[in-house]
């Protein structure tokens, strides 16, 4: 084998991830591969988490008391570092959410109950794709049922990219929200945000962007992107469960309305009306995921000391890898790019008419894991036919012997149910 | 190999060569998805009176929910509606044991090929597989029955 170019020190880098150590099934050590349904967290974050619990646990915003004052600033310390991992021009365009869901549910929410000129209603439409993970579908089709605004998708081509073909068919004066992922989750198609985000301005429509499978593998840069917000989730980012992150333009944050009302997102409450504070904090109701927000800075500084540019080379070249291995396999399809350009480390398959559940629990037995089913995701299985994949993907801490593993494991598959 | 518990030579004959598969004239049909995993089935029950004359179906999943599919056909077919419900509810009780339970001679009389179904108790995440089509036949037989209540 030629050496891969660009791979980052995974001999070290595991050292800080004492779960890629552990023995399953009689002695067969973990290569975990379904780090796009959720990463692996490195020791740095789990001893921000237990220091915080330890050391300075306290609720935020309210107390005089020491405690109180450091929960406080280690909370909003975490916003910090979130904004300047994205580059976000101002750390009050950082809101904190529960996840990746409840971010883009917030944004389906403000704009439903929005004034002009953002509401969302019956003479609108809304613009989504069909290779959107069911958490950015099934809130606008609730807010198209809600509305009676038209919920319009872009379709997929047979490459797995979106077909931008009819664009200005799809994206019209008419729409007012054109919302996409930025890698699919399921076939790791990188999407073209350019072109979708330009046309969406001509129109004077607002863009979030879905980044879930982006911000944990590049370099992420919301002004470069030019979208209006854009939405992740902490677990999948070496971050705990339990947190994720909107960010939007501030002047959107301040004109359009609260979802959720409760402590921490008020200026003044009376009997019959109340005030706001300003954003964030108008979209962060009650006592929020602290020490969760934590642990998410403290993924952010680790992510950030390797280098995201860094961590984008290393999965690209095991992805490169990973695709040509695959495509060894006899009777293996690819559902999606077959090429390592302009895509991700997730990679979707089917081993020819052995079902993915069946692959995967064989695979399993062998201590390797990976994710099986339709990955929330059905419409694409739809579009191509099939009624779920085996998805493998990578991380930082991949290694090109543990795609090698795979191959080997699929190889064991095929005599099983040859 | 603990795989072997699971994938019985049984479960692997069924998925191979899948007994009554296809859609037939039925006075009922239902179509359940194990939304977790993408199975899915279209399922149709004929009844005579209290005697079960076809239960056909049709559907995509993996080797396990189809093989137990196939079994249950066996299963049911030609019996009368209150003994296949006991076998469905014996099934479910092996299905729910957690590989706990290792049947005995009676419960192997009552499920026959299905008792090969015991090792995949062990693994939460497939009884679901295994339960879908007994689920759906279940379901379809009460809406044959109460479809007839109301003709
Ligand atoms: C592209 C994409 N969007 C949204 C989500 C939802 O993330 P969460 O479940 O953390 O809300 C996921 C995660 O599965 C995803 O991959």
């Amino acid at each position: 084998m030629t050496p891969l170019h660009g791979l980052l020190d995974t001999e070290a880098i595991r050292k800080d991830f004492p779960i890629l150590d552990r023995m399953v099934h009689d002695g067969k050590k973990i290569v975990y591969l379904d780090n796009a349904a959720t990463s692996q967290k490195p020791r740095q974050v789990l001893d921000a988490l237990n220091a915080y619990y330890e050391q300075h646990n306290a609720n935020v915003h309210r107390g005089v008391h020491v405690l109180a004052e450091e929960a406080t600033a280690l909370y909003e310390g975490a916003r910090d570092k979130v904004a300047a991992f994205i580059n976000a021009p101002s750390r009050d365009e950082v809101i904190f959410t529960k996840n990746a869901s409840e971010s883009l549910n917030l944004v389906a929410n403000m704009l439903g109950w929005a004034d002009e000129p953002y509401r969302v209603d019956r003479e609108t439409e809304i613009v989504i794709t069909e290779m959107e993970h069911h958490s950015n579908i099934v809130p606008w089709q609730l807010l198209s049922q809600r509305t009676g605004a038209k919920l319009k998708w872009f379709g997929l081509t047979d490459d797995g990219r979106l077909d931008l073909s009819d664009i200005d068919q799809v994206i019209t004066e008419k729409t007012k929200i054109v919302s996409f992922t930025l890698v699919s989750n399921i076939m790791g198609t990188i999407n073209p945000v350019d072109a979708i985000v330009r046309r969406a301005q001509d129109v004077g429509a607002l863009v979030l962007i879905d980044a879930s499978q982006a911000a944990p593998h590049m370099p992420l840069d919301v002004q470069a992107l030019g979208a209006d917000f854009v939405a992740f989730t902490g677990h999948k980012m070496c971050g705990p469960t339990g947190i994720g992150v909107l960010w939007g333009r501030q002047e959107l944050l301040e004109d359009l309305p609260p979802f959720l009302g409760g402590g921490e997102m008020i200026e003044t409450v009376s009997m019959h009306s109340s005030t706001y504070a300003p954003a964030p904090h108008k979209f962060e109701a009650g006592t929020p995921p602290i020490a969760q927000a934590v642990g998410l800075g403290a993924a952010v500084d680790y992510l950030t000391a390797i280098g995201m540019d860094k961590i984008e080379a290393h999965e690209h070249a095991i992805t490169e890898y990973a695709v040509k291995r695959l495509l060894e396999v006899p009777d293996l399809r690819i559902i999606g790019p077959t090429t390592a350009e302009d895509r991700g480390a997730a990679i979707s398959f089917v081993l020819g008419d052995i079902h993915p559940h069946d692959v995967g629990q064989v695979l399993d037995e062998q201590g390797i894991a990976v994710r099986v089913g339709h990955h929330c995701a059905r419409p694409v299985c739809l579009r191509y036919g099939i009624p779920a994949t085996t998805r493998a993907s990578f991380y930082l801490y991949s290694t090109p012997a543990e795609v090698d593993a795979l191959v080997e494991g699929l190889e064991h598959v095929r005599n099983f149910f040859g | 190999m603990k795989l072997d518990s699971m994938y019985q030579e049984v479960i692997l004959d069924h998925y191979k060569h899948p007994h009554g598969r296809g859609l037939r004239d039925g006075d009922a049909e239902v179509h359940h998805v194990n939304p977790t995993c993408g199975d899915e089935i279209t399922l149709r029950v004929k009844l005579d009176g209290s005697k079960i004359v076809d239960v056909s179906y049709e559907g995509q999943g993996c080797s396990i929910s189809q093989a137990s599919a196939s079994v249950m056909n066996e299963l049911v077919v030609g019996r009368e509606l209150d003994e296949a419900m006991k076998v469905q509810e014996v099934f479910l009780e092996l299905m729910q044991s957690k590989g706990k339970l290792e049947p005995d001679d009676a419960m192997e009389e009552v499920l026959e090929d299905a008792v090969a179904f015991a090792g995949v108790s062990k693994y939460p995440a497939r009884v679901k597989c295994a339960l879908l089509s007994w689920m759906a036949w279940k379901d379809a037989t009460a809406q044959a029955l109460s479809e007839r209540e109301s003709a």
